[in-house]
């Protein structure tokens, strides 16, 4: 295969890498005013990502099979190429709003994509751990970028540790698996698992890859960087986690288990279901007690978290196309979120505890509305959107003969729903705290206004995005 | 007639909503709430009148793709669903009308949330497959929550709270049901479950178990009723009369859409369970009934027990005792509904629901006092009323099953009397001697248009139930033979298999 067509098959990574160093030389050539120039030329670039992916070849590998483009890796590239740029747009209106103007954060927001769009196409752990650790720089950086902020610092330093602890487990993991499988190439380990009788070193390498990829979807037990790291970054490089990052780290997840380990079922699956039952009671019950929002959002994500590695846990391609559904209802849902997070403000200054949302329907229905329609599309209620996701995770777990871990997770979503219930009744039963400023960004609202509407109406339009989601699946699970 | 009337009257409140959120000035979204939920009521007539009483099986039907593998948007009526779209369609401009002055604040959310409600509840006697089924039994919850909520009592955050939990923890175990039976049988199209699919027998208690879950709940059935007096008392009137007018029935409804015919060997296993429990509820609550201090209170507790006759007469599995679980289900809709409006009525004038606050109405409230009159001698079961009809048929259905279970209820007939009319001795009879009461005021011409239609209903059916009897009939004795059939193919499974255990 000559070079040429493996960069044809990069294309997408290749556009986002070029322009982003582009971009970058324009911010330190022209300074600070050139950041919405950036900001606007980084969302670009990432459409211009989005139009190569989708027109791009399909079912192909690239250098020696180190990277793929198939049906997966197009749906989970979409999803992250589409949290990325909305979160850009957010992060645009943050900083002109905070009359900071950094072009930097774009720019690394684009090198962080650049390593996700490598994760979820990479089809050996060599190049998988390349993309990996590329995002994870970039998001370090992004984690602690109001620098003069204690909690921001903070939370960048915390998630430096903790991240390159869980690389450390990684690489190791991945050692081991190539020292007793001989390779690092996904089909090949696939053919030996298949082969033989699996050594135990093989079974330790996979606790080890288990553990470190659960660090970066946050499940517990590895979860405990989330809510700092949630709550110290700002609002737009939050969202950024909650959609983009976590897209790509599971998707990632389920290609690096289910591809080279499809007759090693029984011995991951237990591990994959207990961390899946954790994160969703942890999820549950923890958030009830939370007064912060955005820390709020991040024991969500713990919980939601849980509940997408349920259908991985089903090891079937009607798994993978629960969690394909459940994570493209998921990014839609969140950036709405954040958006609304993002837009509760007082005098100029954002507040953040649950408190400051009180009767909110009385002094902005709107915002209420939408806020409170996607708390209970989170929450999994019919006819919302987050229901459905929901249903085709159980759908395949009930299939795959888990039972409990279905009973126990239902019953998890139920003992979540208080809490977000929690947050419905402080915007419409309780007396009015003083209104939020009005939102002005037009991209805030646009933003609002496409995830509310993809959580209410998602039930009338499913058809579509389900069969995307089963020919995705079908891709990676023959 | 091609016209999708199951949809449009499904459909049509949305519209409504729709129209309000464009003109949400109170008065508009008063009159535009109350024209929809007139026009359903018509077009849910014109359904009446489209339907077939002699055919027994599903009609109307319409079909569409939705999910894809075999999740399909159906929906269609049979002679036991059909009644219950009448009696959603025909409550609701009743609620509306209530609500015309006692809700002032947040007029437009309030209309659009109970606009949004109606089309869930018609959607869910409607619907013919389960996922759809599911969306819609659950999606009542929302504004269901919204209304208790936001218009409710002092303790309106603990009882709506109360109530979402409640439910919700029972439907999700039901959807894992739903899933089993999706993946045993390959659809979740409710047509082709009833016909065709035998689910094992061990894997039918399992399924049984989960739906009881459910239904249980929102029946709701002693010992998961105490949510019910909670979300009464602190319900807005309109509130209380959907709760136990249309919410509760479709506990019922599941129980004979689903359980009885669907799990024919669990429902035989589990009916004795079934009878202790309607049986407890029925002499249990109606003592607890007997104490309340609370007029709301009072009523919500009857109702626990009025619905335990329904669930014993479901179980019987005789023709009388289902069909009447059916004609008490309707007839209660609209008495317990109605019971609430005369509540609501009295609440308006004086703000308070205390038993111990009234006395004496009779003497400047006589028309108010004739009208409770009627609603209190239905829910007591009096001959001439359509709580009369129901209550009998049950009972004549649990005799034929089994005489001690006839015994039994027939103790929570007494009861009832006692209690209906020891709240009605308190509240209208006796002196006039409570300053408070010097000054009130009889109905209003508003409310004599309330509950005039109302007594004319407790009273017709009570003495010519024939229009609902001939529509269920059909259905009912379609619903037991199918019943005895799947009973018998099940038998001979088990005792095939114990021989063959006996032969190894």
């Amino acid at each position: 295969m000559s070079l040429q067509t493996d960069l044809l098959v990069l294309l997408p990574e290749l556009i986002l890498a070029i322009g982003a160093m582009a971009l970058l030389l324009t911010g330190a050539i022209g300074g600070e005013k050139t950041a919405p120039l950036v900001s606007w030329g980084a969302i670009a670039l990432l459409i211009a990502s989005g139009v190569a992916t989708v027109m791009g070849p399909d079912n192909v590998s690239a250098f020696h099979n180190a990277f793929i483009a198939d049906g997966f890796s197009r749906f989970a590239k979409v999803l992250i190429l589409t949290g990325a740029a909305l979160s850009v747009l957010l992060a645009d209106e943050f900083f002109a709003a905070e009359k900071v103007s950094r072009f930097e954060l774009p720019v690394l927001m684009l090198l962080a994509t650049l390593g996700m769009l490598l994760m979820v196409s990479a089809s050996s752990f060599l190049s998988l751990y390349m993309g990996l650790e590329l995002q994870s720089l970039a998001l370090y950086v992004l984690a602690a970028f109001n620098r003069d902020h204690l909690r921001s610092t903070e939370a960048g330093l915390k998630y430096f540790v903790l991240g390159a602890l869980s690389s450390g487990m990684l690489l190791y993991g991945i050692s081991l698996i190539y020292g007793f499988t001989g390779s690092v190439d996904f089909s090949a380990i696939a053919a030996v698992t298949h082969a033989g009788t699996p050594g135990l070193g093989i079974i330790f390498g996979i606790v080890f890859l288990i553990s470190g990829l659960a660090f970066k979807v946050s499940a517990v037990p590895f979860h405990m960087w989330t809510p700092d790291v949630y709550e110290g970054a700002p609002t737009p490089v939050t969202a950024y986690f909650a959609t983009a990052a976590k897209v790509a780290a599971l998707c990632l997840f389920l290609r690096a288990i289910l591809t080279p380990f499809p007759d090693l079922i029984h011995q991951w699956r237990q591990i994959i279901v207990f961390i899946s039952v954790l994160s969703m009671a942890l999820g549950a019950v923890a958030a009830i007690g939370q007064t912060n929002i955005k820390r709020l959002m991040a024991y969500s994500s713990i919980g939601h978290m849980g509940y997408a590695l349920l259908g991985l846990a089903a090891g079937t391609a009607l798994g993978a196309r629960g969690v394909l559904i459940y994570l493209a209802i998921y990014v839609f849902t969140n950036l709405g979120v954040f958006a609304c997070i993002q837009a509760m403000k007082r005098g100029g200054k954002a507040v953040e505890n649950i408190s400051d949302l009180a009767g909110l329907a009385r002094t902005d229905l709107k915002l209420a509305v939408v806020f409170s329609m996607l708390f209970l599309s989170l929450a999994g209620l019919p006819p919302l959107a987050g229901f459905f996701g929901k249903f085709y995770v159980f759908l395949a777990a009930i299939q795959a003969g888990l039972f409990i871990p279905a009973v126990l997770g239902v019953l998890a979503s139920t003992v979540g729903l208080v809490y977000y219930l929690k947050v419905v009744k402080v915007m419409f039963f309780d007396e009015p705290a003083p209104g939020f400023d009005p939102v002005t960004g037009i991209g805030s609202k646009a933003i609002m206004v496409l995830s509310g509407l993809v959580a209410l109406l998602f039930i009338f339009a499913a058809s579509p995005v389900i069969t995307a989601a089963d020919a995705a699946a079908k891709a990676l699970l023959p | 007639m091609n016209l999708p009337i199951l949809s449009l009257v499904t459909f049509v409140p949305l519209l409504g909503a729709l129209a309000i959120l464009l003109m949400p000035k109170p008065n508009s979204a008063r009159w535009i709430a109350l024209g929809t939920t007139i026009v359903v009521f018509v077009l849910s007539l014109v359904m009446w009148a489209g339907f077939n009483p002699a055919n027994p099986g599903f009609q109307l039907v319409e079909k569409m793709n939705w999910l894809g593998g075999g999740i399909s948007y159906h929906m269609g009526v049979d002679g036991i669903s059909m009644l219950f779209v009448v009696l959603t369609a025909g409550l609701m401009p009743f609620c509306i009308a209530a609500s015309w002055e006692s809700v002032e604040t947040r007029v437009a959310e309030y209309m659009i949330a109970f606009l949004v409600l109606e089309t869930m509840m018609i959607g869910v006697f409607c619907a013919l497959d389960l996922v759809l089924f599911y969306v819609l039994f659950e999606g009542g919850l929302i504004p269901m929550f919204l209304i208790i909520g936001i218009w409710g009592g002092k303790q309106r955050v603990y009882a709506s709270f109360k109530f979402f939990l409640y439910t919700f923890i029972g439907s999700v175990l039901m959807l894992l049901a739903i899933m089993s039976m999706y993946w045993y049988s390959g659809t979740t199209d409710i047509v082709t479950l009833l016909n065709g699919v035998h689910f094992p027998a061990h894997m039918q208690t399992w399924l049984w178990l989960a739906f009881f879950a459910s239904f249980a709940v929102k029946m709701p059935m002693w010992p998961v009723h105490t949510w019910l007096p909670d979300a009464h008392v602190e319900a807005p009137t309109a509130g209380s009369v959907i709760l136990a007018g249309i919410l509760l029935k479709m506990g019922g409804y599941g129980f004979l859409r689903f359980s009885v015919p669907m799990f024919p060997s669990a429902t035989e296993m589990f009916a004795p369970l079934v009878f202790t429990m309607s049986i407890v509820a029925i002499i249990y609550t109606s003592l607890v009934a007997l104490a309340q201090e609370d007029m709301k209170k009072l009523i919500a507790y009857s109702s626990v027990a009025h619905m335990g006759f329904v669930t014993m007469g479901i179980f019987t599995l005789t023709h009388q005792g289902v069909e009447g679980g059916i004609f008490q289900m309707l007839s209660h809709g609209v008495v317990s509904g109605a019971l609430f409006l005369c509540v609501g009525v009295v609440y308006d004038r004086m703000h308070t629901r205390e038993i111990a606050a009234y006395g004496g109405l009779v003497s400047r409230m006589p028309l108010y006092a004739a009208c409770f009159m009627v609603f209190t001698l239905a829910n007591v079961g009096l001959p001439g009323t359509s709580g009369f009809i129901g209550e009998f048929l049950t009972m004549l259905g649990a005799y034929l099953h089994n005489s001690s279970l006839a015994i039994f209820s027939a103790t929570g007939v007494i009861l009832s009397a006692a209690y209906a009319l020891f709240l009605y001795r308190r509240i209208i009879f006796g002196a006039l001697v409570k300053p408070s009461l010097q000054a009130i005021e009889d109905l209003t011409a508003r409310e004599i248009t309330l509950l005039a239609p109302l007594v004319v209903i407790t009273i017709a059916l009570g003495f010519y139930p024939k229009p609902v009897l001939d529509v269920t009939t059909p259905a009912v004795a379609k619903l037991i033979a199918d019943n005895k059939t799947a009973l018998a193919l099940d038998h001979t499974k088990v005792v095939a298999e114990l021989h063959k255990g006996a032969g190894r």
